[in-house]
């Protein structure tokens, strides 16, 4: 039963399929697309089409890339033999935005869920392993995230890599900076406490 | 809107939107649960890793008028942190939310399920055995009503156990070798199913990983996975162990 003209019905469709947007959001983004500028419609449509176009996968790491490579790879400051996995190439923003990081990244594109059916096949795990060679790489950071599905894909990780002789670390996950001590959950604060490090007494 | 109180297992968790999660809840006295917790994926959330599948909270939460309620406060009253920081463990404990997940009914207490469910993963916080999922899998297959018959043979009563080397849940539990259908079983199989559901569950959990644990594991699998009319996904995509 469609509701509205076809390509109004069609764009509304469209929306709703994109994440964290419900049938509700679709129709009022939709309609405010109709009733704005032509030419604020058409610098989103090409702004999606630019990015479908230009934008792929880095050959190596599987960042977003403009090129074969992405500017982190094509980076000769970058240190190589030193690899930051992470889940989603999002995840690379936040930790440059340290600027603690020097070495290059891995993007696995997902964690392990396996009540949603990922497992280790649908993750880019088998080209993390072949970059180990090629690149002799003799530390990997995982830094994936401090949930259930983040901490799996850790372990597996650490399983797989550390037989390896690998200097295969995790971040340590702790208490949030600005966040009350009588806040935090006994699992957080047990992490904390594990990652605990000397303190100078000045 | 009313205010609830309730005890409950984390299933699972969706993202919702920028920094919530829709988060699934088998609760002791209401049922299948899914409330929003608003902000928890910040990582300032005062909810923590409290809503982590796995976890067992008492909460206090919003009824809502549609599908969705809303979690106001979560306490812990555990983690299973011995669960959560062992892969094989995570995979049999996330194999059990699979199954609740499946079987519960949103506004349908089950009280038997949830207690069930902690003690399972109570037992696999405490020890790493291989029998913990696929007998908490053949317990629900009786809770539901579907209990397989292990006592001899459910086409010809046939009682001689040397003779009974089958099993169909299609046709209801174990079946001989004149009638034999599904799949094959092995004697020493049918004793530990046996024992799982005959009130020898604390000796059974206490059998080493083992050809004939991973041949129970199978079989309770399939089982399920026929009561379920699905397939289990964590036990399948399960390259964790
Ligand atoms: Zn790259
Ligand atoms: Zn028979």
């Amino acid at each position: 039963m469609p509701l509205y003209p076809g390509p109004l019905q069609d764009l509304i469709d469209e929306m709703g399929r994109l994440p964290g947007i419900g049938p509700k959001s679709a129709q009022r983004i939709t309609f405010h697309l109709l009733k704005s500028p032509a030419e604020d419609a058409m610098r989103l449509a090409q702004a999606i089409v630019a990015v479908k176009e230009r934008i792929s996968l880095c050959e190596r790491c599987f960042d977003v890339a403009e090129d074969t490579y992405c500017v982190i790879c094509n980076d000769d400051r970058r240190q190589t033999g030193t690899i930051c996995v992470v889940e989603e190439a999002k995840d690379i923003v936040s930790v440059e935005r340290t600027g603690q990081f020097s070495g290059r990244y891995h993007v696995l594109q997902g964690s392990l869920n396996p009540i949603e059916g990922v497992g280790p096949e649908q993750l880019r795990i088998k080209e993390l392993l072949a970059r180990l060679e090629e690149e002799d790489v003799q530390e990997l950071i995982l830094c994936t995230n401090p949930n259930l599905e983040g901490e799996a894909t850790a372990m597996y990780l650490a399983r797989l890599l550390q037989p390896l002789g690998l200097s295969v670390t995790r971040i340590a996950s702790g208490l949030p900076v600005g966040g009350d001590l009588e806040y935090a959950d006994d699992l957080t604060l047990a992490r904390a406490l594990e990652g605990r490090r000397e303190i100078g007494n000045a | 809107m009313s205010l609830f109180r309730d005890r409950g297992v984390v299933l699972r968790t969706m993202r919702l939107g920028e920094a919530d999660r829709i988060v699934t809840l088998l609760t002791e006295s209401h049922g299948k649960v899914r409330a929003v917790a608003k902000g928890v994926r910040r990582t300032k959330s005062k909810f923590g890793s409290r809503l982590e599948p796995l976890s067992h909270v008492a909460l206090l939460g919003w009824q809502g008028r549609g599908d969705l309620d809303i979690v106001n406060q979560v306490e812990v009253i555990d983690t299973f942190r011995a669960v959560r920081e062992d892969l094989d463990r995570i995979g049999a404990g996330l194999s059990m939310l699979e199954v609740v997940d499946q079987v519960a009914q949103e506004q349908h207490a089950n009280p038997a399920l949830y207690r069930m469910l902690v003690g399972a993963l109570g037992a696999l916080a405490q020890a790493n055995s291989p029998m913990v999922s696929p007998a908490f899998f053949l317990k629900v297959l009786v809770l539901e009503g579907t209990a397989p018959y292990l006592d001899g043979c459910v086409s010809c009563g046939e009682e001689d156990e040397a003779l009974l080397v089958a099993f169909d849940l299609l046709e209801g539990g174990v079946l001989c070798r004149s009638c034999r259908r599904g799949r094959p079983l092995s004697p020493e199989a049918l004793v530990l199913m046996r024992r799982t559901l005959g009130g020898g569950l604390a000796g059974v959990l206490g059998e080493p990983r083992s050809p004939l644990t991973d041949e129970v594991m199978t079989v309770a699998t399939e089982a399920m996975e026929i009561h379920l009319d699905r397939r289990l996904r964590s036990v399948r995509s399960g390259t964790l162990a």
